[in-house]
């Protein structure tokens, strides 16, 4: 019987208005690869957050022990010390320094304050070689594969002895060959008796090299098993098996026969390389009065679909967009504007709203020409216009001349949306719409889409979480790896069928 | 509401305490001399180059930029308008047009750049500095340019008659009263709230006195120096650009957040460029009223001055990260700047301290500025 070497125990983490994690346990044996699964937004991530002390000690209820002691963490480097090493899905690599520089950065051999170079490569090679990677380690990093990245970053963490390494999606974005290396080197570090925990949405990767599997769902621990007493189908009913209670406003819209967008055939190349394919073929429709959700995994290409439609993304691309019956080009997102289309992004801060600015300022960006004459600004008149939007989309402040970087996130996302409908588009697309806001702030936002809908407007959602796009949509479409792989109305569409789709299970 | 006004204009207060401050120190330093109606109207001269190049900096930084040719545009400018009317006999309209429209194109050659082939704004205008220098120098020819026409040169000496400022004093009072009403009546088409009528009463009372006792007092030298009155006429002009245009809304939305601002359908590239224009156009203009002033060209005119304009900025709080600034405030800025100068002059303190002092006050300006920012956080 092998013994434990890290458990949670009763973890409970709240933010305002949400509680991520409620009651959750974790408990690890040691020399496992334990996969953590679970569907976005389940708290996989804030869970390893709490392990590795990026949310500090007594910031979360519940203890973590690891070796049997109580560990309180207060930083990352705390954890660190303890011999826990995260791996993020984002890499934290500096793209400008070498392979061997990046191992140790922060920690280089030095006598004296001078680096000892010699000393920093020989033992760079000696990870490398006891993992059996090949890499040159005079390379920058933007000079090598994302895989390749990936595998620096796994060196990179066990150069400071981790016991136990935590993977986050590793394999999100590498291709076939790279993943069966990164499995490799996950079974040699097992040999080493390295602890390693896998947070994978791949249940054949989880399957193929786990011991033991723990699921995790709306923020509490569903269940812990043996990998020989589970299958895929088990755990997918595992992750999805929630009952689906009134947490969408019932749809009364009525889809109309009028084709508001239909895109053929679009591809798309990446900017910065222009051999790699982002979008691969994708055509689809939207009708008057219908919201289609697009789902997929994290890296699936359904936010840059939007983006790329709006004209916000640049690089090659092909294929028609016609938008209420007339094809149109969008070379900027002015155009896209003007033809009738809106989009509220999944960043709101990065790239939606100037945070800096008031409620009015941000909420007429848009439409600066309605509230305006001969390019002289109508104060009184963005005011006015601005508090319909208050009003009837429910904005809650004590005037429009607050700055939104002052507002809860769920009232920044109305802002945005205001925005975009100040502009009175056709076809709305949303990214993440309630990503980030508390559950009322989401169903006010539901009920807004059906009313949206029902004024004729074509709604395009996206979404990462699968009972939104489920209980939200007309039709649902499925992404993966740049290309649209399913389709299904709302009748017919299920959690099992997505995740099924969406993690590549069947490419026909 | 009315805590967060208080909040926004912290800064402003700030500024103009310490204005406060500079005049009484050097008033009690220079015995009294400071305030003599003639040294006041040497300081407003003074502060209107710099004041003039703020404003166009004050864009250029809310986008989130810089300008660092605004010096040696302002000195070839000025110097392109002497050659034109002193050895190629050019009226002074025609010369004056000339050097705004160099002006202009210095600034779309950097928002080409800037915009267009993605240089950091630094390192272009950095380029233009270096070359304006150089064809400020080689135009010139290394040498003085003088004299301008008499018409030419008013435009920096000449001071506004009496009555003249009287009634142009008048005149801005009754435009602010008229704006006053009608935005009372916008209000309550609208169905706002209005403040109450005597905070209005005051206010307008307040602003009234600020002018009639800023033209008596110049009066009692000579008049509204000509240069001080372009420098408002410009000040006004942009103050509302940048506030009830959809140009300035633009400006300060790609400055606060780029990235938004192309998403809301904003023409960043071009609004960049527009920027860059603004602030060649002013650097021209104020190398326009030196020539004037000076009644010549010299090869160093405007050295170093991109720096001025660019301490005016930060003292009158424009944020260097971009999204925010105020023009008024930047005035304010170019006038402690030039209220520096002035005094350190009057009682004769050397070269080196007046550099020194300068650096000091420019320091401590943007802490005591950042201090109360993190404060209202």
């Amino acid at each position: 019987m092998k013994d434990t070497v890290l458990e949670m125990r009763n973890i409970t983490k709240e933010f305002p208005g949400v509680k991520a994690l409620d009651n959750v346990t974790l408990e690890v044996k040691r020399g496992d690869t334990h996969a953590l699964v679970g569907e976005n937004g389940a708290g996989k991530s804030t869970l390893m957050k709490v392990l590795s002390g990026v949310y500090p000690y007594k910031t979360y209820d519940g203890e973590i022990l690891i070796n049997g002691e109580i560990a309180t963490f207060h930083t990352t480097r705390d954890s660190e010390k303890a011999g826990v090493a995260i791996i993020y899905q984002e890499l934290a690599l500096v793209k400008d320094l070498n392979v061997a520089e990046n191992i140790f950065l922060g920690k280089l051999h030095q006598r004296g304050g001078v680096v000892s170079w010699d000393k920093v490569y020989f033992e760079a090679q000696k990870l490398l070689d006891d993992l059996g990677v090949e890499v040159d380690l005079s390379k920058k990093i933007k000079d090598i594969g994302i895989g390749q990245q990936q595998l620096v970053e796994i060196v990179k963490a066990l150069s400071v002895d981790a016991d136990i390494l935590i993977l986050d999606e590793p394999t999100a974005a590498l291709t076939e060959a790279e993943v069966e290396l990164l499995m490799e080197i996950i079974r040699k570090l097992k040999a080493k008796g390295v602890t390693c925990i896998l947070i994978s949405h791949k249940l054949n990767e989880v399957m193929e090299i786990c011991d033991r599997c723990t699921v995790i769902r709306d923020g509490a621990t569903i269940g812990t098993n043996d990998i020989s007493e589970l299958d895929e189908d088990k755990i997918i009913k595992m992750m999805a098996g929630r009952e689906l209670t009134q947490r969408y406003p019932d749809k009364t819209a009525v889809i109309q026969d009028r084709v508001m967008l239909e895109v053929k055939s679009l591809c798309k190349w990446s900017k910065e390389d222009d051999s790699k394919k982002i979008l691969d073929d994708i055509s689809f429709n939207v009708k008057a009065g219908e919201i289609l959700g697009i789902s997929g995994l994290m890296g699936a290409g359904r936010t840059e679909l939007l983006m790329s439609i709006f004209g916000y993304m640049k690089g090659r691309q092909e294929g028609e967009i016609i938008i209420d019956g007339e094809a149109v080009k969008i070379s900027t997102p002015k155009k896209a504007i003007e033809l009738g289309m809106g989009l509220v992004t999944e960043d709101r801060k990065k790239l939606g709203l100037v945070l800096i600015q008031s409620i009015v300022n941000n909420a007429t960006l848009a439409s600066l020409k309605k509230v305006s004459r001969n390019g002289v600004l109508n104060a009184d008149m963005e005011v006015h216009e601005t508090n319909k939007f208050v009003d009837s989309i429910g904005i809650k402040t004590p005037s429009v001349d607050v700055q939104v970087q002052k507002l809860s996130g769920g009232n920044q996302q109305k802002v945005l949306l205001a925005r975009c409908l100040m502009t009175k588009p056709k076809v709305l697309f949303l990214d993440e719409p309630t990503r980030g806001i508390d559950v009322g702030a989401k169903y006010e936002i539901y009920t807004l889409m059906n009313e949206l809908a029902a004024q004729g407007t074509a709604i395009v959602m996206v979404s990462s979480e699968m009972p939104e796009v489920i209980g939200m949509s007309d039709r649902v479409v499925v992404m993966h790896e740049g290309e649209i792989v399913c389709e299904y109305s709302r009748n017919e569409v299920s959690q099992e069928k997505i995740m099924l789709y969406a993690s590549g299970g069947c490419n026909d | 509401m009315i805590k967060l006004n208080f909040k926004k204009n912290i800064s402003a207060f700030i500024m103009l305490i310490s204005l406060v401050v500079i005049a009484a120190v050097f008033s009690i330093l220079s015995d009294g001399i400071f305030f003599y109606p003639r040294n006041i109207a040497m300081l407003a001269r003074q502060t209107t180059i710099v004041a003039i190049m703020a404003i166009g900096m004050m864009f250029v930084i809310v986008a989130g930029h810089i300008d660092l040719s605004v010096g040696q545009m302002m000195g070839f400018a000025g110097t392109v308008a002497a050659v034109l009317q002193v050895w190629y006999k050019w009226d002074t309209a025609p010369a004056i047009i000339a050097a705004l429209f160099v002006g202009i194109l210095g600034g779309v050659w950097h928002g080409y750049w800037v915009a267009y082939r993605k240089i950091p704004a630094f390192i272009a205008t950095l380029g233009g500095m270096l070359i304006f220098q150089g064809a400020k120098i080689g135009l010139g020819k290394s040498m003085s340019i003088a004299p301008m026409n008499e018409s030419f040169a008013k435009l920096g000496q000449a001071y506004i008659p009496a009555y003249i400022g009287w009634i142009i004093g008048s005149i801005a009072v009754i435009a602010m009263i008229i704006s006053v009403i009608m935005n009372r009546r916008s209000k309550i088409k609208f169905n706002f709230q209005t403040v109450p009528v005597g905070v209005d009463i005051a206010k307008t009372i307040g602003i009234t006195l600020v002018i009639f006792v800023a033209v008596w007092y110049l009066n009692r030298y000579q008049g509204i120096p000509m240069p001080v009155m372009i420098m408002l006429v410009l000040a006004l002009i942009f103050s509302f650009v940048a506030k009830k245009t959809i140009l300035g809304r633009n400006i300060f939305a790609l400055g606060g957040n780029f990235e938004a601002a192309t998403l809301s359908g904003i023409k960043t590239k071009m609004n960049t460029v527009i920027v860059f224009v603004i602030s060649s156009g002013l650097a021209a203009a104020a190398g326009i009223i030196l020539t004037a002033r000076l009644n010549a060209a010299t090869p160093a005119a405007g050295d170093g001055k991109e720096l001025d304009a660019i301490a005016a900025c930060v003292i009158g709080g424009t944020s260097m990260t971009g999204g925010v600034g105020s023009i008024p405030a930047v005035i304010v800025g170019a006038l402690v700047m030039a209220a520096l100068d002035n005094g350190m002059s009057l009682i004769n303190l050397e070269t080196y301290w007046q550099y020194i002092v300068k650096g000091l006050v420019l320091t401590f300006a943007v802490w005591a500025d950042t201090m109360s920012k993190s404060r209202s956080e």
